[in-house]
């Protein structure tokens, strides 16, 4: 296991993802390697290994370092595994998990199988050393490689061949997709940078820029999912896609705040609102945004922040006075009152029930009780 | 900034940006008319991504941490908007919404059992079993994606590193780095007890009970005074499939002191 080096994951420029499979677990020799189930990536130049659970934890070896590999048939209660031989690790090898081992050989124990394709394409991988070659993520058959095709029999064989080319090409799609994934990224940075630069010439006020050309800009950095570095706020954070869902949401959510007592937590206007639209669904940030602009289209809803940083979505005629008022009479009703018991009488969610209750403390209307049994409050008679 | 008006402003102006050109500066106006290109150019090129690879996307978890690893090194974030581009032709924005959408529903039906704790693992799995056999395949990347957009909304949500995995609060608790100790202590038996945290943390016995009255009181601790030697709390996030069965509301209000 010292023949591993931390790596971030990410692939080369010619370098092709050629399978994957999950739930790998790796052994040092015949011990147990101190890491957990994983994923194990075989590419045209290393293999690689990611723990499921924490993505940082990733480790490569390059396909070079193998000398043989054999498979390990499963016995009972052990899983199937492959066991490769290593020449020695290069002086000048990256650190990685393991620092100094007694062993020249590691495994791969398959926990959910795949062991046979994996030692099929490994196989392939090992004959064809195309990390050798510098250029080019298409496969290059060399002349040994293909005078081999031409000796296998048809019939069985043959349908394995189709189902390998059929593999072949989704492996060649992945590939070409994260070809093409890297020239996108390649614009998607420069435009970037480009708009860094406009901000820092609209936030220093050089040059003439119109309220318009403000909003377009704005509206290219929502786009291209740029965080707007604009301070200067003429409608509110949102763009004119914000407005109009502003005011969507105006017509959508009188109905339902009405049926929960005047209030909903912005998490369930999200879920209903997703619901509803079925696609085309909007962000967390987009739910937000469109919010924030409720009181600057005079629309007869408002976005509130309590202070335990909870965001509710309330109907502007339902007064604060209002719901401190049936607080305080509710809880003098019954003498006392928790969250949970105010949120069945009121048909409320526990979340805002208890909202409105410290609402009402903060007031001075109620006092509480904390205690271990839970949070109650009272009228207060001080 | 108004722009003048009359033959002498524009005049002013026009030797002003003479002034500004000659520095070798670009006009940020002018820089906008470029970004307005380029994005065009951008639409189409994402287009045809789109049309070539949206399969790799939609089906690939792997493709998905690839992708949002590369915008995040750009600095771009393919989720802010439904309405940004990457949302709109790859489909990646509907995807992490839904399962928004999946993850608040699994913890809201939860609530009453472990106060709004839950772990990684679980929630994985009601996630799936809720999207059925057919769906699309979601790994663990994809919901810490998609939690970490949630939080925008401010109700609370979070995940706190226990065990090797994490903890998802989906409830507005205050928990600080006291709390967070002790609950990854618990993580190996789904319990702890005061004398294991004055045992492996050190803490003064105050010191833990505080610790442990406040995880009592926002629900997400069980209180096991009847336990042999001393009292226990446990911890219904922890809970493992094996060993539990679903409570009702009205049982979990009859367990709590």
């Amino acid at each position: 296991m010292d023949r591993f080096s931390w790596s971030n994951g990410l692939l080369e420029i010619d370098e092709t993802l050629v399978i994957q499979q999950r739930g790998v677990r790796l052994y040092d020799g015949d011990d147990k390697a101190k890491l957990d189930l994983g994923v194990a990536l075989l590419s045209t130049h290393r293999l690689i290994w990611r723990d499921v659970k924490n993505h940082e934890c990733c480790i490569a070896m390059p396909l070079s370092q193998i000398i043989l590999f054999e498979e390990q048939a499963a016995g009972i209660g052990k899983s199937a595994k492959i066991v490769i031989h290593l020449h020695p690790a290069p002086a000048n090898k990256e650190p990685g998990p393991y620092q100094h081992s007694k062993y020249s050989f590691i495994k791969l124990s398959f926990k959910e199988h795949g062991q046979i394709e994996f030692h099929r394409r490994l196989t392939e991988e090992m004959t064809q050393k195309r990390w050798e070659k510098t250029t080019a993520s298409q496969p290059i058959p060399t002349g040994t490689g293909s005078q081999a095709g031409r000796t296998r029999a048809v019939g069985i064989v043959g349908i394995e061949r189709k189902i390998e080319e059929r593999r072949k090409e989704t492996d060649k799609n992945i590939s070409e997709a994260f070809e093409d994934l890297s020239k996108l990224m390649v614009k998607a940075k420069e435009m970037v940078e480009l708009s860094r630069s406009i901000a820092n010439k609209i936030k220093d006020k050089q040059g003439d820029i119109t309220e318009d050309e403000t909003i377009r800009f704005k509206s290219y950095l929502l786009s291209m999912g740029i965080a707007n570095p604009v301070t200067r706020e003429t409608h509110g954070s949102g763009t004119h896609y914000h407005l109009q869902l502003a005011k969507q949401l105006g017509d959508m959510l009188q109905a339902p705040l009405e049926e929960r007592g005047g209030m909903m937590a912005l998490t369930e206007v999200y879920c209903l609102v997703n619901r509803a639209r079925g696609m085309e669904l909007l962000s967390p940030e987009d739910l937000l945004n469109a919010c924030k602009m409720f009181e600057s289209l005079k629309l007869p809803l408002r976005l509130r922040v309590f202070d335990s940083g909870v965001m509710v979505v309330q109907l502007q005629s339902h007064s604060e006075e209002e719901m401190i008022a049936s607080a305080l009479d509710n809880v003098s009703d019954k003498g006392s009152l928790t969250a949970e018991e105010f949120a069945k009488l009121l048909g409320l969610s526990v979340l805002l029930s208890k909202e409105r209750l410290l609402l009402a403390e903060k007031m001075g209307h109620l006092c509480r009780d904390d205690s271990v049994e839970g949070l109650r409050f009272y009228p207060n008679l001080f | 900034m108004r722009r003048g008006v009359g033959a002498g402003a524009i005049a002013k102006k026009k030797l002003a940006e003479a002034k500004y050109k000659e520095r070798g500066n670009v006009l940020a106006e002018d820089q906008i008319v470029q970004m307005s290109k380029q994005l065009e150019t951008f639409k189409s090129n994402l287009e045809e991504f789109a049309s070539k690879h949206k399969q790799e996307i939609r089906k690939s978890s792997q493709f998905r941490v690839q992708f949002q690893e590369m915008c995040a090194t750009i600095g771009v974030d393919p989720l802010a908007s439904g309405k940004g581009f990457w949302s709109e032709m790859l489909g990646v924005g509907d995807f992490y919404y839904e399962l928004g959408v999946q993850i608040i529903e699994v913890c809201l039906a939860l609530k009453h059992r472990n106060g709004g704790l839950i772990t990684l693992d679980e929630l994985h799995q009601r996630v799936l079993k809720g999207r059925g056999k057919y769906a699309q395949d979601v790994s663990q990347d994809d919901l810490v994606r998609a939690i970490k957009k949630l939080k925008v909304m401010g109700s609370g949500f979070g995940m706190i590193p226990v065990g090797g995995s994490y903890l998802v609060q989906s409830v507005p608790a205050e928990l600080n780095m006291d709390h967070t100790v002790v609950l990854q202590l618990a993580e190996k038996k789904g319990y702890v007890t005061v004398s294991e945290i004055k045992g492996s943390l050190k803490w003064e016995k105050e010191r833990a009970c505080h610790v442990l009255d406040h995880l009592l009181k926002e629900g997400l601790a069980w209180l096991d005074s009847q336990a042999p030697g001393e009292a226990q709390y446990w911890l219904p996030a922890l809970f493992s499939e094996l060993t539990h069965r679903d409570v009702t509301p009205e049982e979990a209000n009859q367990m709590t002191p």
